[in-house]
């Protein structure tokens, strides 16, 4: 086996037991959390006949494959919209918090610069005041925010953290970099887009998708702030529908029933997909440790 | 827990570039101006945010002082009261109720969550096939990047009334169980979903760690006869403290912070008895009976505690010798 390969001469051999319990220990952990997922996709491609014989999830396949579940649920058009919303406030927000995040972290990257400190420190003590939850609501409601997606996107659009990890890796980048593109005349936006861009890519994309998983994710502020459900995300939509199986709020022209546990499957699936498939993309950044060593830095 | 660690301007790195680099800052302040302007610029977009909505809303903190009249006074028209609403705190049953569940919540976390992604680290960690270490990486990682709906809507179909673990159960004469709503069991509940969300993403922080270990130490104890057990015991556990403390500390000074939407969302289910929590009383207290004094006050209280609980941990770390969280330079 090529494991045997990489053991040090020093080290041991290993021993059956020790070989036999982390063996274990990894096969319980991967299942502890493939198998929920497992069950629920599973079931989420069932047919209504299976799930009610079986009398809740499905575990066993063999009893055939159908989109039935998904076709009812994109049938309901609360469920559809709620997707379209999500979508939309996750793609506007990350584009704004990311292009926001970059700027002002490059500007951070320079330390002596005019007003840095004053900067430094509004973004630093971040992490140690926070205003709470009521001053926020407020102050909120006071702007004239209520119903409109902006109450979602603006207070969580500028994470202190991921614009300490982009100033840390832009503050890595030799500076002699910099000095050679000042003197050939590039202006501050054009180092920042030709030079430290390019050479961020990763440390880009693992910021990039924490602010998509934050938004895509986000419920409370959407709880919050939007009285007109047909304006809901579908993080509502997963609570009011799936953990609660409350009826649907505005759909009323289609049936009023609670959904069937195929339907609710399908939401929680939905609800899953966009970060599987963003997940491979970025996933390899973590163990290059780009965050770890940046933030270290 | 997005934030594990953060380290101030005062790091190594930051400290070693500053004298080359501060040297341009002598210049006098209207040159550094037309110098930086583009800079001012940049950094114009997310300061506007962060005031906007981060040190505007910790200004109006105020009211919590306030007898906060929304419609007829506002903030800037409300009668300030002092300390009252802190008073009433308290004296105010369903209050100490959140303290108490708060606290015991990260006490019982301390122990039985925060050694797991240790543990997991070093599982990986001494996992010699690089592939599976990866695979095993690439699974741990994943739930948490699910909202905190989801992983309740995914323990519901699992260990709920109508969950999977009631449905083997019945079909094979047992009586079900349902976890989701028995308060008594709550406080075990909240702490495996942590775990199945979070655990395999903070061991991240542990596995950068146990890399930076020097692997000439370990063949140096091994040739002098160290076993396995001890050059654990006696080089990779020293190796990974500063990082355990580290994160110890932020936990600590975090005591009063167990989570908002996990207990908020399960808050019907289980009943507030047992899942009250700190952020949940400033919630039904401020917003939902519409105190928002007496809730900003709950929330205040909350914020000056943590903040105080973070600088004394990171004081008693100095005095350990630890490098701690952040250092004055």
């Amino acid at each position: 086996m090529r494991a045997e390969a990489k053991r040090a001469a020093w080290e041991e051999k290993p021993t059956v037991l020790g070989q036999a319990s982390k063996g274990a220990s990894i096969v319980v952990i991967a299942l502890l959390i493939l198998f929920p997922l497992y069950a629920i996709a599973l079931t989420s491609l069932s047919s209504a006949e299976t799930v009610n014989r079986v009398g809740g999830l499905v575990v066993w396949p063999g009893d055939g494959i159908t989109f039935e579940a998904y076709e009812q649920m994109f049938r309901n058009p609360v469920v559809l919209r709620a997707l379209l919303v999500s979508l939309g406030i996750t793609a506007v927000g990350t584009v704004l918090s990311v292009v926001v995040s970059i700027l002002g972290a490059y500007s951070l990257s320079r330390p002596g610069s005019f007003g840095h400190k004053t900067v430094l420190f509004s973004v630093l003590l971040m992490f140690v005041i926070f205003p709470g939850l009521i001053p926020v609501y407020l102050w909120v409601s006071a702007i004239g925010l209520r119903d409109n997606y902006l109450a979602i996107i603006l207070p969580m659009a500028v994470s202190a953290f991921n614009v300490v990890v982009l100033r840390a890796f832009f503050m890595s980048i030799p500076q002699e970099l910099f000095d050679s593109a000042r003197i050939d005349g590039a202006g501050e936006f054009r180092v920042l887009w030709q030079i430290v861009a390019p050479l961020s890519k990763a440390v880009i994309a693992v910021v990039t998708l924490f602010y998509a998983v934050a938004y895509w994710n986000n419920w409370f502020n959407a709880f919050l702030y939007l009285d007109d459900t047909s304006k809901w995300p579908l993080a509502l939509v997963l609570r009011t529908y799936v953990v609660e199986s409350a009826p649907l709020p505005q759909a009323s022209g289609l049936s009023n029933a609670p959904p069937t546990l195929a339907v609710k499957m399908a939401i929680v699936m939905i609800a899953i997909i966009p970060a599987l498939i963003i997940y491979p993309f970025v996933q390899k950044h973590f163990k290059k440790g780009v965050i770890i060593g940046a933030v270290k830095g | 827990m997005t934030a594990p660690t953060i380290q101030s301007p005062a790091s190594p790195k930051a400290a070693g570039d500053a004298p080359k680099r501060a040297v341009k800052a002598k210049a006098h302040w209207r040159t550094r101006l037309r110098r930086d302007w583009p800079l001012l610029l940049m950094a114009a977009p997310m300061m506007l945010l962060v005031w906007g909505f981060w040190w505007i809303p910790v200004l109006g903190n105020v009211v919590a002082f306030q007898d906060y009249k929304p419609y007829t006074g506002g903030i800037f028209g409300s009668r300030l009261v002092g300390f009252t609403h802190f008073q009433m705190l308290f004296s105010d049953p369903e209050f100490m109720r959140a303290l108490v569940n708060t606290l015991a919540i990260t006490a019982f976390q301390l122990v039985f969550y925060f050694p797991v992604p240790i543990m997991l680290a070093l599982l990986m960690h001494s996992l010699a096939s690089a592939r599976l270490r990866s695979m095993l990486q690439s699974v741990v990682y994943l739930p948490y990047f699910f909202s905190w709906v989801l992983v309740i809507a995914i323990f519901q179909q699992m260990l709920g009334g109508a969950g999977l673990l009631s449905q083997v159960l019945r079909a094979n004469g047992f009586e079900g169980v349902d976890w989701m709503t028995d308060p008594d069991t709550f406080i075990l509940l909240v702490t495996s979903q942590a775990i199945w969300k979070e655990a395999g993403f903070g061991a991240i922080i542990f596995l950068a760690a146990l890399a930076a270990i020097d692997p000439n130490q370990y063949e140096a104890a091994a040739v002098d006869g160290a076993g396995r057990w001890r050059r654990l015991w006696h080089i990779t556990l020293p190796g990974i403290r500063p990082v355990i403390v580290l994160l110890l500390i932020l936990r600590l000074g975090d005591a009063l912070n167990v989570g908002f939407e996990q207990f908020f969302l399960q808050r019907s289910a289980v009943g507030s008895q047992a899942s009250e929590v700190f952020d949940t009383f400033v919630y039904y207290s401020g917003i939902r009976t519409g105190d928002f004094d007496y809730g900003a006050a709950a929330g205040l209280f909350k914020g000056v505690v943590g903040l105080v609980l973070i600088l004394a941990a990171n004081k008693a770390a100095h005095m350990l010798g630890e490098r701690g969280v952040y250092s004055k330079s």
